[in-house]
């Protein structure tokens, strides 16, 4: 009897050690859903190699003693495409998804976890998006299965335009943006908060051109120019922006700047390199030059892939997963939802908060100038010795937006 | 519009379209001559943009200019020999089909060799800067480059075609091979050539408009559909059709851009009341602007439902 109570006793400690830890020693699968293809293969490339490269660091040192593995699948950046990526995921065993590139794959993802994780108890799916920013994704379409890592289009336009609103030379400024949601979104916000901020400002233009459609952007610098335009303020991407700049530096169109939100992604950097120097801005949560761990890790990263490790918010991903472990004792996705929701950590760009009426990350902005690298800021980009210059940091009271979200919770 | 944005959007429009009209050249001989629809062509543009980028770091942008077409007419030729002529007796699908998967092939190969992300493809510094400057808007030397190495292009095909022997064989083999084969000569090879200085066009506007614009793993998949739709519109098998429909492509897509005029306009001034609650809003709403980069394709259809054979076509088939 007295053995049986032992035992008992020593079980019982046993099972309470046990949970304390339970996420020792466990395997956390990450499925990566993102082009491997088409026009958007260079930038997926480099997030995939982003998100192994830094699974390898946080395995290293993470709190919470669990071992990350990437599953890289290849979603043609197309919403159906995406579905049947996710259903591989998830045969393979993964329970966290992190995808980016895109807000239709986005929605795709979250449609299909909100059915699969309400008919599947005990497999719930976890989605980090750490780079689609439509504001609807945590609004009208906010699901608790969705954590935003980047801030969104309209946090980003908030910065933007407190940045533009203390500059006089701002008069005339001309929009020119992807005819998609996004684009259209850069579109809306840069008018309503220009309206609210600046009412003096004229908006002298705002064109709408199908994505990644273009290969000659010199008419619209014309027309650019025509419209008497100090300021141009776009959310291209990719090649888009990359042509829109190279045509900018080639017709001399020296005495407009550029307000974008994608000037640092793969393509963009070689295309504007020595002439536009000065006159790029970009809004984002990050840059290649800052201090402390992820300064190390985007140097270290840039020896090692020759390429620059622009999508900071894949550094946010692992800390934030590794705290909210620690915290669940459990890696798994039911338990660890509840810890993410209004947590606080400390990441690159200063303590972020993980808003619990919408799963949209709060986080502090910066604004970046393409300036020639060297001092402080030695890390240029894609080798053409020059990078963002950060002029101007917004803390996250700053660029927070409010939220419409009614988000359905598990009961 | 007045006078300054038009000149400038004319020479912006005229140069865009010389390119277009260099990249499609190469395709529209090879299409006219073999019946052979090769839908690798601007993946030869592709490999002459990257190899000129590897060539003019070894040894310069000038010898590059001529080697890099050079290689990539070799690579076509090679194309014809040892995958094209063997498929050939199979009919118009197998030979097809071999094009599509060439360009795939090619693709992942760029990716392999050069890697996914953008190369910085430079012009030397005699090509970079403006050549002159037009009511303070600069027109850089690049694009004058290109319109100039178009026009020499254009010049010598034609030349080569109607004013030396290895043309008139050229052209007669195509419209009786056996009598050519019968009179000695060698019919296959000159199919050869035909490819591989098709292919060879491709790649010198590669190494021109790669650096004027972008090089990157998917600059052929943006120019692909474009050039076809060059081909039909100025008319099966007319080097000039082709020249023509390249320049009415490139001045019709800059105007477009200037344009802010929607459908919706168009009914106002006529007198109709439409709101955004009106039906079809999202599609009134749009204007000849946003639409610009779609315009040629516009002009495929009419082209085809009008006038089949293209601008300056000959074939009625």
């Amino acid at each position: 009897m007295r053995f049986a109570i032992k035992a008992v006793a020593a079980s019982a400690i046993l099972v309470s050690a046990g949970g304390a830890f339970a996420q020792k020693g466990d395997t956390v699968k990450i499925a990566w859903l993102d082009p491997l293809s088409g026009l958007m293969a260079a930038v997926g490339t480099n997030q995939l190699k982003s998100f192994q490269f830094l699974s390898e660091e946080f395995n290293k040192k993470n709190a919470a003693g669990v071992k990350f593995e990437i599953i890289g699948i290849d979603n043609k950046l197309s919403p159906q495409e995406t579905t049947s990526a996710l259903r591989s995921a998830m045969d393979q065993g993964a329970r966290y998804v992190v995808q980016g590139n895109g807000s239709g794959p986005a929605l795709a993802i979250i449609d299909a976890l909100e059915k699969h994780n309400a008919r599947n108890p005990g497999k719930e799916v976890m989605y980090l998006n750490y780079a689609a920013v439509d504001p609807d994704l945590t609004n009208s379409k906010c699901s608790y299965w969705h954590f935003r890592l980047d801030a969104d289009t309209s946090m980003k336009m908030e910065a933007m335009t407190t940045f533009m609103k203390d500059l006089p030379e701002v008069k005339k400024v001309y929009l020119i943006n992807q005819n998609y949601s996004h684009g259209q979104q850069v579109s809306k916000f840069a008018k309503e908060n220009l309206a609210r901020k600046r009412p003096d400002v004229q908006i002298v233009g705002d064109d709408l051109h199908p994505l990644a459609q273009v290969r000659d952007f010199a008419p619209y610098i014309a027309k650019i120019k025509q419209s008497g335009a100090d300021s141009v303020i776009t959310g291209n991407w990719g090649s888009d922006l990359a042509l829109l700049i190279k045509a900018a530096n080639d017709a001399g169109l020296a005495n407009v700047n550029f307000y974008t939100y994608y000037g640092g992604v793969t393509g963009s950097p070689t295309a504007m390199g020595a002439a536009a120097a000065g006159r790029v801005y970009m809004v984002s949560y990050n840059h290649l030059n800052l201090p402390g761990d992820i300064g190390r890790v985007v140097t270290e990263y840039k020896k090692k892939f020759n390429d620059d490790m622009y999508t900071g918010a894949v550094y946010h991903a692992f800390a934030m997963l590794d705290a909210a472990f620690v915290k669940a004792k459990s890696t798994d996705p039911v338990k660890v939802a509840p810890m993410l929701e209004g947590m606080k950590f400390n990441s690159f760009n200063g303590e972020v908060e993980m808003r619990k009426s919408d799963h949209q990350l709060q986080q502090g902005l910066f604004v970046s100038k393409w300036e020639k690298a060297g001092g402080k800021y030695p890390n240029d980009a894609e080798n053409t010795g020059y990078t963002f210059v950060p002029v101007k940091y917004y803390e996250p009271y700053v660029a927070s937006t409010p939220t419409s979200c009614q988000m359905k919770r598990p009961s | 519009m007045n006078l300054e944005f038009f000149v400038i959007s004319l020479l912006n429009g005229v140069s865009y379209g010389l390119l277009l009209f260099m990249l499609s050249s190469g395709l529209t001989l090879i299409f006219s001559m073999m019946g052979v629809l090769n839908f690798a062509h601007t993946s030869f543009y592709m490999l002459g943009a990257y190899i000129a980028y590897t060539l003019s770091g070894l040894v310069g942008f000038w010898v590059a200019l001529f080697v890099a077409p050079l290689l990539v007419g070799a690579l076509g030729a090679a194309f014809e020999r040892y995958a094209l002529r063997r498929v050939h007796q199979y009919g118009h699908v197998p030979e097809l089909l071999v094009t599509f998967g060439l360009s795939y092939l090619v693709l992942e190969v760029v990716q392999l060799v050069w890697g996914r992300s953008t190369v910085p493809y430079g012009l030397p510094a005699q090509l970079q800067g403006p050549l002159f400057t037009l009511y303070g808007t600069q027109f850089p030397k690049s694009r004058s480059f290109v319109m100039l190495v178009a026009l020499l292009m254009l010049l010598s095909v034609w030349l080569l075609l109607t004013r030396t022997r290895i043309g008139l064989v050229i052209q007669a083999a195509l419209k009786h091979p056996d009598m050519v084969e019968a009179l000695g000569h060698n019919v296959p090879r000159v199919f050869m050539l035909v490819l591989g200085g098709g292919c060879a066009l491709a790649g010198l506007a590669g190494v021109i408009g790669g650096n004027t614009y972008v090089t990157e793993p998917a600059m052929a998949a943006s120019v692909g559909s474009i050039i076809f739709v060059v081909v039909v519109v100025g008319g099966m098998g007319s080097l000039a059709g082709a020249f023509l429909a390249s320049l009415l492509i490139g001045v019709l897509q800059t105007f477009a851009v200037a344009l802010d005029y929607s459908l919706a306009h168009a009914l106002r001034a006529a007198g109709m009341a439409v709101t955004e609650q009106t039906f079809g809003w999202p599609l009134l709403k749009l204007t000849v602007s946003q639409v610009a980069p779609i315009l040629p394709y516009l002009l495929l259809v009419l082209i085809l439902i009008f006038r089949p054979k293209g601008l300056l076509g000959t074939r009625e088939d």
